[in-house]
């Protein structure tokens, strides 16, 4: 069979990028800042020469580009996953360090904002690996961390209680889940459909009873406790991980338990595989006496449930007010991880991650007052996401049966 | 164990797909349950497994009646099934889908694979079947696929084993393993219900044969009855079981196809380098198992594959680059494998079926205008020409039978200006009847001196319509024969093995 070309054109494109930002490259230095207070040995700032990053990035680009090209069109042989890696590592770094040009770069903040950023998105995506994994297209996924959302911050305002408002937002997320569940199984409505519009019923309803109810006495309804962040000793102490990792709430560290735990119940249980068979294949699973239906609820709620545990991160981890539309178009960013993820809640985790690092690159660069302008780093992460998804990931298959609906005979 | 079926009735709707349907199997015994396309086999094996529930009757298993909820009280009871259509799971291993539905697990719900391979291993060594439990099921060869579907069926401990129409995806030659098989099953002493309408396999493994026809019964056959005798049972009429033919009197070779080669859209070849080519008044078969690139070939002639490359020539002119429109307009008849879908426009009337590739024309059409009035006229007269039992030309497709829907393909594609007729397994599922029909069509195409090409998978269909016959495997032409060449060689050219 012959190899796409698809993988050496994309790494040229990016080799371009690569090229004209080292070509651009300010001669100057970037300062990187990677301790914090809590490390428990400093490492001191540190300037790099933008010129000389940027072009021993541009070697690796092009070793890259070369490597690729040489081994698809003459060897007929698939490029390394390594290489990729590499090149992609290289191409970063070179972006950071031009954007960083002559200011200083704290690196340890940086990725601590991300990973706030990528909270939602990966409980999101977890909600969309488990709907999709049985077969049911989640595009409520929106919906359901804005009801999470809502949920946590008006249950922990009245009862004054953190667990109760995170309880409150697992069923309130997966309510909305039901409520797909029900038109998609039940009266095989088009997923898809129902899908954008539970999102739109979900944002009108918390609005609505935000401005009736919640406006009138904020105090009461809309001034939820917030979790205090807890920081793991020995482990949070660890320079640059630690902050970023060991130094969060509570529902941070559900999140890392919940990647597992859905990754090794998708793969390595009983349930699991069910659950995938129905999503690949609902009938053969159903002359083999798997109630297709049943499974097909549960998986779909469960993921709802985490979405809002997501939502009440919003609220109960980083705001402490419900507002508006609050989540802001989130879960269509865990959607699109959840597919550059491949349905793998490990690797949607990390798409995630990229996600939420290059949304607060954007924030970040603002605060230091960056020449770029800002709705030119707006894009960047998708334009980035578009070339990563077309060119490296390649075409993807999602479970077989996703988004068709299982009619008994 | 022995099953017994006592007045099995299920109704669809007004239509009576089974009617007070009693069958007995026997431990040690096979027994095949013989009747055309829509006969109600499947639909009684449906009910047996628990997929549907019946109107009437009941099931009995070593005299005990039982019922079954679902699927899985029917696998519980030692009922067990291989599908015509397999139940696997494509990306999964050979062991993840036999032990699906009984998983052996450790503790806290873990899949213990371990436990899995054991016994894929074990019960693949006992029918001396090769199967690497971890092999993922949709890498493998379709004959292979089926034997999956039976250590599924047998993990479970059947005792009672059916098998829906298990030869259609197969080569002659893992149909004879597969029929070995099966007296493996007997011989174990296993109840083995063969549903088939092939009366070779009927003759060669069953003990008992029980008829279905409409639904209902007809008898039991003797399991030495000749193949006219089967059919004629079956169909309820004396049927003619030969296609009638004269022969070939071939004229110039004018539809060339050369260094014909085309991909799939991942890149895949699926055509590679074929060359053949047809006199007028000559059919040439393509047979070979289905999925060996018969589908690509035809949509290659008709313009409709996408990436190409070689020649492919028509009365000197070349098809290769002109669109599937300019194709037809060379005067090219096709008619695709699967009717609903790419045949007829289903929620279409006869009529307006019957003028899809020229309605923008004349006499069909004038300026921007439709003839309805000619086309009315028209519609008419092909019904009356090809035989087509419809309430009017106003039914749509898709209230028409299988047989009907295929008479109102070839009334369209026959009633053009013909240089080449292609026709893409022209008789599938059609009940015998329709069968002699679109035969004798075919025949009478051929003889009106036109090239003629005929995608079979059915080795009989193959050797009694064609002229010639060329056998593809996996892309390629293995070999182009003469029609009396012998099925045991055919068999072998069909597995890949030129002759």
């Amino acid at each position: 069979m012959k190899q796409s070309k698809r993988t050496p054109i994309a790494l040229l494109l990016m080799t371009i990028i690569g090229a004209w930002l080292f070509i651009a490259a300010p001669s100057g230095l970037t300062t990187i800042n990677i301790s914090t207070d809590s490390d428990i040995f400093k490492l001191p700032d540190f300037g790099v020469n933008i010129a000389l990053i940027c072009a021993s990035a541009l070697a690796v680009q092009v070793a890259g580009f070369v490597g690729s090209a040489y081994l698809v069109l003459a060897r007929n042989r698939k490029t390394p996953r390594w290489v990729v890696i590499a090149f992609a590592a290289a191409l970063v770094i070179e972006i950071l360090v031009s954007l960083f040009a002559g200011k200083t770069m704290t690196f340890t903040s940086l990725l601590q904002g991300s990973l706030a950023l990528a909270v939602p998105l990966i409980f999101g995506s977890l909600a969309g690996v488990l709907s999709e994994r049985v077969g049911v297209v989640n595009i409520a996924i929106e919906g359901q961390l804005l009801a999470g959302a809502f949920v946590s911050a008006l249950v922990t305002s009245l009862s004054h209680n953190l667990l109760a408002g995170l309880i409150g937002a697992l069923i309130a997320g997966a309510l909305v889940a039901w409520v797909l569940a029900v038109f998609a199984i039940k009266y095989v409505v088009d997923q898809i459909i129902v899908g954008v519009v539970l999102n739109v019923l979900v944002i009108g309803l918390t609005n609505f009873i935000f401005s009736t109810l919640m406006v009138s006495n904020l105090p009461l309804f809309d001034q939820p406790d917030r979790f205090p962040t807890i920081l793991i000793p020995l482990l949070g102490q660890i320079p640059v991980l630690g902050p970023v990792l060991f130094n969060q709430t509570l529902i941070v560290y559900l999140m890392y338990i919940a990647v597992a735990v859905v990754y090794f119940a998708l793969f390595k249980t009983r349930w699991g595989l069910r659950v995938r068979a129905v999503g690949e294949y609902p009938r053969a699973a159903d002359t083999v006496g798997i109630n297709v239906f049943r499974t097909r609820y549960l998986s779909v709620m469960i993921g709802g449930a985490l979405a809002g545990l997501g939502g009440s991160f919003f609220t109960l981890g980083q705001v402490g007010a419900f507002g508006k539309e609050m989540t802001n178009g989130a879960g269509y960013i865990a959607l699109a991880a959840l597919i550059f993820g491949r349905w793998n809640p490990i690797y949607a985790a990390f798409a995630a991650l990229l996600f939420g690092f290059a949304e607060n690159l954007q924030y970040g660069l603002a605060i230091i007052g960056s020449s770029v302008p800002s709705e030119f780093l707006l894009m960047l992460p998708y334009a980035m996401t578009v070339v990563a998804v077309a060119g490296l990931v390649g075409k993807v298959t999602g479970p077989a049966a996703s988004g068709k609906a299982y009619i008994k005979s | 164990m022995k099953l017994e079926l006592r007045g099995i009735t299920k109704r669809f709707g007004a239509l009576v797909a089974n009617d007070n349907v009693n069958l007995v199997a026997q431990p040690g015994e096979i027994h095949c349950l013989l009747g055309e396309n829509g006969a109600g086999k499947s639909t009684l094996m449906n009910v047996l497994y628990g997929l549907y529930q019946a109107d009437a009757g009941e099931i009995l298993l070593d005299d005990k009646a039982v019922k079954f909820a679902g699927p899985g009280d029917a696998m519980a009871s030692g009922i067990g099934m291989v599908h015509q259509h397999f139940m696997l799971i494509p990306v999964f291993t050979v062991a993840e889908n036999v032990i699906l539905g009984h998983e052996p697990t450790k503790f806290g719900g873990r899949l213990d694979m371990q436990a899995a391979r054991e016994k894929v291993r074990e019960v693949s060594a006992k029918f001396g079947f090769e199967i690497d439990p971890d092999a993922i099921v949709g890498d493998l060869p379709v004959g292979v696929q089926q034997r999956v579907e039976i250590i599924k069926a047998l993990i479970g401990n059947a005792k009672v084993l059916i098998f829906d129409e298990p030869t259609a995806v197969l080569t002659p030659q893992e149909t004879d393993e597969l029929m070995a098989i099966m007296k493996q099953l007997r011989a174990a002493g296993t109840a083995v219900v063969f549903i088939t309408h092939k009366l070779r396999e009927v003759q060669e493994v069953a003990d008992k044969i029980t008829v279905l026809r409409l639904g209902k019964i007809v008898g039991e056959a003797d399991p030495k009855s000749t193949s006219s005798e089967l059919a004629s049972m079956m169909v309820g009429r004396e049927v003619d079981l030969d296609v009638e033919k004269s022969v070939a009197k071939p004229g110039k070779p004018t539809f060339k196809v050369e260094g014909l080669s085309a991909w799939n859209h991942s890149g895949t070849k699926v055509l590679d380098d074929i060359n053949f080519e047809i006199h007028e008044g000559e059919i040439l078969v393509i047979a070979g198992v289905q999925g060996n690139g018969q589908t690509e070939l035809t949509e290659a002639i008709i313009g409709m594959h996408g990436k190409t490359s070689g020649s492919i020539q028509l009365d000197g002119r070349e098809l290769i680059g002109k669109s599937v429109k300019q194709v037809l307009d060379l005067g090219v008849g096709f008619v695709p494998e699967d009717r609903t879908e790419d045949g007829l426009v289903a929620e279409f009337t006869i009529a307006e079926n019957l003028m899809l590739d020229r309605s923008d024309r004349k006499p069909f059409a004038k300026g921007l205008n439709l003839q309805l009035g000619y086309l009315k006229q028209f519609a008419q007269e092909k019904l009356k020409q090809f035989d087509v039992r419809a309430q009017s030309i106003e039914s749509t497709a898709a209230q028409l039978s299988g047989g009907n829907q295929q008479k109102v393909v070839l009334a369209r594609e026959l009633s053009r200006e013909l240089r080449l007729f292609v026709a893409s397994q022209p008789t599938r599922g059609l009940d015998v009847g329709s069968i002699e029909f679109v035969h004798e069509q075919i025949v009478a195409t051929r003889d009106s001196q036109i090239p003629v090409l005929i995608v079979a998978t059915e080795l009989d269909e193959a050797t009694q319509l064609g002229d010639r016959i060329a056998v593809m495997y996996k892309g390629k032409i293995v070999g182009i024969v003469p029609s009396s060449t012998p099925r045991a060689t055919l068999g072998q050219m069909m597995a890949g093995i030129s002759a």
